[in-house]
């Protein structure tokens, strides 16, 4: 039984980056409508910017974890300001092609720099340890993952969803010329939103070294399984996004435990499920 | 009638000083080269409308005002600024407003959102309780789903909520179309009062019998120009041209 919690709980913690990464992707694909492929090199990036704070500026992971999303944040709004805005009114697969060259680009220089095998970040001292819930032995620093990471999740979800900076999104999601037309700065809106998403996978990326390592292909190792959650929530659906990203976490520990040898496909064969049964995904809109 | 005598004659109906002139305005879509010159004015506290077939101009005439046609050229002076180069952001910041012919209700927005979505640009704006006695509909609607309001009922919203902003020159396009005429009615009612509390309109309407019940002034719009122009007073003489102009 003890194993069946194990698992649950790596499903949860991996459930938290699913549902950071997917709920990023969901922004940026809702208001710039671009498939970002350079999500998980941007993750990396927020790893990596945390490892180099501390090592070389003694900032510890607290300090981090609010500078490693701003500075992988404004890189990202970099990007879009100079390579992505050209995209507007493109086909789907310009973006696509754009940022899976932009992750090509950034993976490959960090592995010059840094080769391929993980950096260590420690666990802060705060965190370390573990609680014995009787049932489990619950390391705090996962436990404090799942929490932060639902707690974040949440928060982007309120501020998209209930304010009125959010409306703005979502109506310039719908008629972005119109919502300008309002006298909203649009282009603005959007270099911020992208760089939200971003900030939000840099923080995935800064919760994930101490658990993972800091590794070039952390990012592109994730990706993959983040699209196909994505694509089962539904792109574009902020809530979607963060029910499917902890939903399959869960479903991927709990394959884990029953029958090991599926746990790696599990998700894919769910999303050829659900685009046969609703190709929108489940909570999502269509592209 | 040649257009620089258009664009003069029918100023006499003026009541205020220029708020909007418009000088050889051209505008294309991608190739397409829509509008050809067009001129003509508004004077602060007027409605003037444009009449006109469909495709003959008149939308693309409002859209360049606010600057979302993409390429455009010539003048457009709004209070004695030119904005013919400015983004329609900061356009709508100087005080223009628009509400476009579809209507733009956002599906993923209630009603209040809706209404409270364009920002207030500056002072003068209308309160929500006066907003409110303009269009009670709305306010026992507040929290349905935007687009699951009537046709009329999505047209008073898309109305009142640039009402809101503090813009006092409003451009409105087709705001009559495919609504039952008792909401025609109200909606000319709206405008009428609109006139009165000081704002100054601009008009797209093909139903120029709702246009009458309005305006102070006409603009004929034809092949991407001004054809012809004239007051309320002259609209029983013109009546015959207008119906050639108009097709009706």
């Amino acid at each position: 039984m003890q194993a069946l919690y194990a698992q649950l709980l790596v499903g949860l913690i991996n459930g938290s980056f699913y549902a950071l990464l997917s709920l990023g992707l969901a922004v940026i694909f809702g208001m710039l409508n671009i498939i970002n492929f350079a999500h998980g090199a941007l993750y990396m990036m927020g790893a990596f910017v945390a490892y180099f704070l501390l090592n070389l500026g003694g900032i510890s992971y607290w300090w981090a974890l609010l500078f490693a999303p701003i500075i992988v944040g404004i890189f990202g709004m970099i990007l879009e300001r100079t390579m992505l805005k050209f995209l507007t009114g493109l086909d789907h697969l310009y973006g696509l092609l754009l940022t899976f060259g932009i992750a090509l680009i950034v993976q490959g220089v960090f592995q010059n720099f840094f080769g391929s095998s993980g950096l260590p970040y420690a666990i802060p001292d705060q965190l370390k340890g573990g609680m014995n819930l009787g049932f489990m032995f619950l390391p705090i620093y996962r436990g404090w993952v799942v929490i932060f990471s639902l707690v974040v999740c949440l928060a982007t979800w309120f501020l998209i969803e209930k304010t009125r900076l959010g409306a703005y999104l979502r109506a310039a999601t719908e008629n972005p010329t119109l919502v300008r037309a309002f006298g909203i700065n649009v282009p603005r809106m959007i270099t911020l939103t992208y760089g939200l998403g971003v900030g939000l996978a840099a923080l995935a990326g800064v919760l994930s070294a101490p658990i993972n390592q800091v590794r070039p292909l952390m990012g592109a190792d994730l990706i993959i399984v983040v699209f196909a959650v994505v694509v089962i929530g539904g792109m574009g659906s902020i809530m979607g996004s963060i029910i499917t990203g902890f939903a399959l976490g869960v479903i991927e520990g709990l394959t884990k435990y029953f029958y090991p040898e599926a746990s790696n496909t599990v998700v894919f064969v769910l999303m050829v499920l659900v685009l046969l049964v609703k190709p929108t995904g489940l909570t999502g809109r269509a592209a | 009638m040649p257009e620089t005598a258009m664009a003069e004659a029918p100023a006499k109906a003026a009541t205020g000083g220029n708020i909007l002139q418009v000088r050889n305005l051209e505008a294309w879509y991608g190739e397409s080269h829509i509008l050809h010159g067009i001129n003509f004015e508004v004077n602060a506290g007027e409605v003037v409308t444009l009449l006109g077939r469909n495709g003959a101009g008149k939308t693309t005439t409002l859209k360049s005002i606010m600057g979302i046609i993409g390429k455009r050229a010539g003048s457009i002076k709004f209070n004695n600024q030119d904005i013919i180069r400015a983004t329609s952001d900061k356009i709508a910041r100087m005080g223009i407003a628009f509400c476009p012919e579809e209507r733009g209700i956002f599906s993923s927005l209630d009603v209040r959102e809706n209404l409270l979505l364009p920002p207030v640009v500056r002072p003068g704006g209308l309160p929500l309780e006066q907003i409110f006695d303009l269009f009670p509909n709305l306010k026992e609607r507040l929290n349905s789903q935007g687009t699951k309001l009537s046709g009329g009922e999505q047209q008073m919203l898309a109305i009142a909520r640039i009402l809101r902003t503090g813009a006092s020159f409003l451009m409105l396009d087709e705001p009559t179309e495919g609504l039952a005429p008792v909401i025609i009615q109200q909606i000319g009612h709206t405008i009428a009062r609109l006139k009165k509390e000081g704002f100054t309109i601009l008009l797209v309407e093909q139903n120029f019998r709702f246009a009458s019940t309005v305006a102070d002034r006409y603009y004929v719009v034809e092949h991407g120009k001004i054809i012809d122009g004239f007051s309320n007073a002259e609209l029983a003489a013109n009546m015959d041209k207008l119906h050639t102009y108009l097709g009706v």
